[in-house]
């Protein structure tokens, strides 16, 4: 083989849009994070290599024909059902909820693995009883979906069990769960609201209420909200510029290396900015669309779709809390925020598209 | 057939999924609408005000408290200072536990019982978020054992500052009066006026005497540097600067050791003494005895020290030479001989027999001389010299009311002099129209006669008198009485001078004036009342004895010094100006209780007259009390 059929064999799994649109938001990263970490390149460096790892595993996945990744949910999610458990008995304890399991190396957290393995075990159970679907399969589906969320929920993190129900639920409805059903999980949602809000913890309530009036607690809970939206809205037009954020460069907004990363972004770009940040995003969902509107096999679909529809809720779910319309809830925002677990998740992500765009053909013949 | 069942199945599915699809791309479209609308509300719409919000968090303005101004005397005497040094302060924000923070704090560096008292009046009048001094003056070993363990102490800092001091104390402590801290009354006062910018960062406040007359040129200019913070409050750059301008100097007219000489003149009596330069008003010694000391009320004196002064029968706080109201008594004579031979009610040489009492025409009741049996022959130089009550009965009853009131309210009496010191009284100059409106009373030919020996209803304030004396001394033309001579700019060359313009000619007949003036001479000489005042001096003194009575003497009852109590016995004056041919100061002295004027006052009077025009420091003092009277008023 000469170079170029290696180099050819090399991208043939990688989709080129979708690799353009993730490689230019995990460059903005690059770029805030190094405004973020004040002119640092200590986080720059670290954010690099954790998309250098997810990368290759990206590309990995990409390669992975289609039966074989049908083939990796059952033990995924199986595993994932095991390591909650555990973390439920044995889990470390760390900021008031039992989230990690040390493993000795390192701390593994397993809500991270279902964030995959949920939907990839739904849209399996999917394909499996595709000719023959009814209600109760749909039922069974859900129920494969509540288990893991209410084990993440007990830990306590509302947060991610509230996102992994959205891809699980995305799931449901792609596979064409009725719009009466839906109707009637509505009512019943929004009628056993009041019982939820008492099951809630202290903490998780304060932070709803202060989406209403962070001011209440201007210095605590309301600190983040308030920083975080003065850092938005000062931004303007066209933000102050490159490392001249105020409110970032004089420590004023919190965790701004993570989940706070977009009003970094904001303060120092602008209206422009945020404008060119949602339009790549909405490049990444677009191709995410297409890929699932391409997608031969009923699991294809309804993964390739939950994948891009969970992307978008997380990219919503975090600009909305970082500008004040949204509880704070611990969400990345996706491909931006400094942190590796997400990284690769996501990127894992975005592997299996690829894979199922540059693998179709070959299901088809 | 199955077949293509099948195959139909498949395509309704495909069309079924791809609907779910347009609704999943409409749901994620309106998610990023959300967004948008949400960006250009805060970024566009609402912009200002959250840069307004960055730029408060960002920009601190920290106010540059400047220098106060000092305080000298005409010769450069240092009267108000600044030194620095060190205090201990508590953020009451930062310190929840009062008690048990300042309990701890005393096991390392000693806390009076005074300390706490004072503490906790602070407390009581202070705003919650102010930082308040717990102690002051601190020991380079006391900062040094504190710096050590501040870690304990996170609401308690050491502070470097600038102090005030006053060196003369309670000599001076009526003229200068002192500064304190802003109160939430003087907060209030400046919040409303435009100075309140000039006062951000100030602690201090001018409260009594100069310092508060002359807060305005004391105080400064206060300089703002504009700095950027981080969230935790560090500095992190200065953005910009503007320099405080310290506050101007006041140089005094005061002689700060003729007012040390006629402070200790006093000796043990309680009262006051003006002294003014007659050429230009200028005020030379201000005394008001007791005084006490103003370095306390700086920082807030404690509770119990307070109550002391404040509920002293010696009322120490009482700015007597302002603000104290007495009966002239025969210091009005003089006054009242040049307003008789003005409305030429009496010849000069016209004479009148004394047979020791006066009676109004048609009245039995008895206005007796105070000398028993009376002077005999007496004329207006004689009068004066011997302060021939009786005379005086007939003159001002010849003279009336209307008369007496308009000819001595043009001496100032019954008006405020108009010094440069806040809360003058304005004495009593009484006349038919204050009567009426006062006690609903016409007046009565006998209230003249009281009137006509500066009793009754008169009351002067030692400033008053001394005002009036200077103008007499400068033939009837009067300067304003001021304390501050010039003004100097802290930043150098610039130099007010107060203004030393006579306000007004009295436009008195020369001739009068020499008979008066003379007669004034008399009385220090030989045959007067005061003779004791001049013995042995080598210039002339003109000068009037007076009394003022504390307690009404019934009808017929005779008034016997040694019977009543101290503290009722009559207030001794004396007026007076020198050298008698071209005066060059002149003078009221009040002495409470101190009985007879050529006694009491007239010797105090000759101490300050004699250092004042020979450099002369008098021996140690001996007790004035313990004299014998040679001469009576």
């Amino acid at each position: 083989m000469t170079r170029r059929q290696l180099w050819l064999r090399f991208i043939a799994h990688l989709d080129r849009p979708l690799l353009l649109g993730v490689s230019l938001l995990l460059a903005t990263s690059l770029l805030v994070l190094y405004s973020a970490d004040n002119a640092s390149m200590d986080r720059p460096l670290a954010q690099m290599r954790n998309i250098l790892v997810a990368m290759t595993c990206m590309w990995l996945v990409a390669n992975l024909p289609l039966h074989y990744l049908m083939r990796t949910a059952v033990p995924i999610y199986v595993l994932g059902m095991v390591l909650l458990v555990a973390v439920a008995l044995f889990g470390e304890i760390s900021h008031g909820a039992r989230r990690w399991l040390n493993l000795g190396v390192a701390n593994l957290q397993p809500s991270e693995l279902m964030k995959i393995g949920v939907p990839l075990m739904m849209a399996w159970y999917f394909e499996k009883h595709e000719a023959t679907l009814t209600l109760k399969n749909y039922f069974i589906a859900s129920l494969l979906l509540l288990m893991p969320i209410a084990l993440i929920a007990r830990q306590p993190d509302l947060g991610t069990s509230l996102l992994i129900l959205a891809s699980g639920f995305y799931v449901l409805f792609l596979a064409g769960l009725s719009w009466r059903v839906m109707g009637v999980l509505l009512v019943a949602a929004i009628a056993s609201a009041p019982v939820m809000w008492s099951m809630l913890h202290e903490y998780q309530r304060h932070r709803i209420l202060m989406l209403f009036d962070p001011s209440q607690d201007a210095l605590g809970n309301g600190y983040h909200t308030i920083q975080a939206t003065i850092a938005v809205g000062s931004g303007g037009l066209l933000g102050k510029g490159y490392l001249n954020g105020t409110q970032t460069h004089l420590d004023f907004l919190p965790e701004r290396t993570t989940d706070f990363i977009f009003a970094v972004y904001s303060e120092e770009f602008g209206l422009l900015g945020s404008l060119f940040l949602l339009a790549l995003y909405f490049f990444v969902i677009w191709r995410g669309f297409v890929i699932t509107g391409n997608a031969s096999t009923y699991f294809t679909r309804l993964m390739a779709g939950s994948i891009t529809l969970t992307f978008a809720t997380y990219t919503f779910v975090n600009m909305g809390m970082v500008s004040g319309i949204l509880p704070v809830v611990g969400v990345p925002l996706p491909l931006i925020s400094y942190g590796g677990t997400s990284m690769l998740t996501l990127l894992l992500g975005f592997g299996m598209l690829m894979s199922i765009e540059t693998h179709k053909k070959l299901v088809r013949s | 057939m199955k077949k293509h069942a099948e195959f139909k199945n498949h395509q309704r599915e495909i069309f079924h999924f791809q609907l779910r699809l347009v609704v999943s791309i409409g749901f994620v479209l309106a998610l990023l609408a959300i967004l948008l609308a949400r960006f250009i509300y805060l970024q566009a719409v609402r912009h200002n005000y959250y840069q307004t919000l960055a730029e408060s968090n960002r920009i601190s303005i920290v106010p540059i408290v400047p220098n106060r101004g000092l305080i000298l005397d005409r010769n450069g005497v240092v009267l108000a200072r600044n030194y620095s040094g060190y205090t201990l302060e508590i953020n009451q924000n930062k310190t929840p536990n009062m008690d048990a923070a300042i309990n701890d704090l005393s096991s390392l560096i000693e806390i009076t019982p005074k300390d706490r008292k004072r503490f906790k009046k602070l407390l009581a009048e202070s705003r919650s978020f102010e930082t308040l001094v717990i102690r002051s003056r601190l020991s380079d070993e006391e900062v040094a054992r504190f710096a050590a363990r501040q870690y304990r102490f996170p609401g308690i800092e050491i502070k470097a500052r600038l102090f005030r001091d006053y060196p003369f104390g309670e000599k001076t402590s009526h003229l200068i009066g002192y500064i304190g801290r802003i109160n939430e009354a003087d907060a209030a006062q400046l919040e409303g006026s435009d100075l309140a910018a000039n006062y951000r960062g100030s602690d201090y406040i001018g409260k009594t005497g100069l310092e508060q007359s002359y807060e305005n040129e004391l105080h400064g200019t206060t300089g703002i540097e504009q700095v950027e913070v981080d969230a935790g409050g560090r500095a992190v750059r200065m953005l910009s600067h503007t320099s405080p301008v310290s506050g101007n100097t006041l140089v005094l007219s005061i002689d700060a050791r003729l007012q040390e000489i006629a402070e200790q003149s006093f000796g043990n009596y309680r009262g006051a003494l003006v002294a003014i330069d007659p050429d230009n008003g200028q005020v030379l010694a201000f005394v008001s005895k007791p005084g006490y000391d103003p370095n306390p009320f700086i920082d807030g004196i404690d509770t119990q020290s307070w109550d002391e002064l404040n509920n002293s029968p010696d009322v120490p706080l009482n700015n007597r030479a302002l603000r104290g109201q007495y009966p002239p008594g025969s210091t009005i004579k003089p006054f009242m001989a040049l307003a008789g031979l003005n409305f030429n009610t009496r010849k000069p040489e016209q004479t009148i027999n004394d047979p020791g009492v006066f009676y109004l025409p048609g009245s039995s009741r008895q206005y007796r001389d105070w000398k028993a049996g009376g002077h005999g022959s007496v004329n207006m130089f004689k009068a004066i010299q011997v302060s021939c009550d009786t005379y005086f009965y007939g003159l001002s009853t010849e003279l009336g009311i209307d008369n007496i009131f308009n000819f001595l309210s043009r001496f100032g009496f019954g008006n405020k002099t108009g010094i440069d010191m806040e809360g003058e009284t304005s004495g009593l100059l009484p006349s038919q129209e204050w009567k009426a409106k006062r006690y609903q009373q016409i007046w009565y030919p006998g209230d003249t006669v009281s009137v006509g020996i500066g009793q009754g209803y008169s009351l002067v304030t030692p400033l008053q008198l001394a005002f009036a004396t200077a103008t007499l001394a400068n033939g009837g033309v009067a300067y304003k009485p001021h304390l501050v001579k010039e003004v100097r700019s802290s930043l150098g060359a610039e130099m007010r001078l107060v203004a030393s313009e006579p306000i007004y000619d009295l436009n008195i007949d020369p001739a009068h004036l020499e008979l008066v003036r003379s007669a004034m001479v008399a009385v220090t000489q030989p045959g007067g009342t005061a003779v004791y005042a001049s013995l042995g001096a080598p210039y002339h003194i003109a000068g009037k004895t007076g009394t003022a009575q504390v307690i009404a003497m019934k009808q017929g009852e005779k008034y016997d010094e040694k019977a009543v109590d101290e503290r009722l016995r009559d207030h001794a004056w004396f007026i007076a100006y020198a050298p008698a041919e071209k005066p060059r100061i002149a003078l009221a002295v009040l002495a409470e209780n101190g009985g007879h004027g050529g006694s009491t006052a007239a010797p105090i009077a000759r101490k300050v007259l004699d250092y004042y025009l020979l450099g002369k420091v008098p021996k140690p003092l001996q007790d004035v009390k313990e004299k014998e009277d040679i001469e009576h008023d």
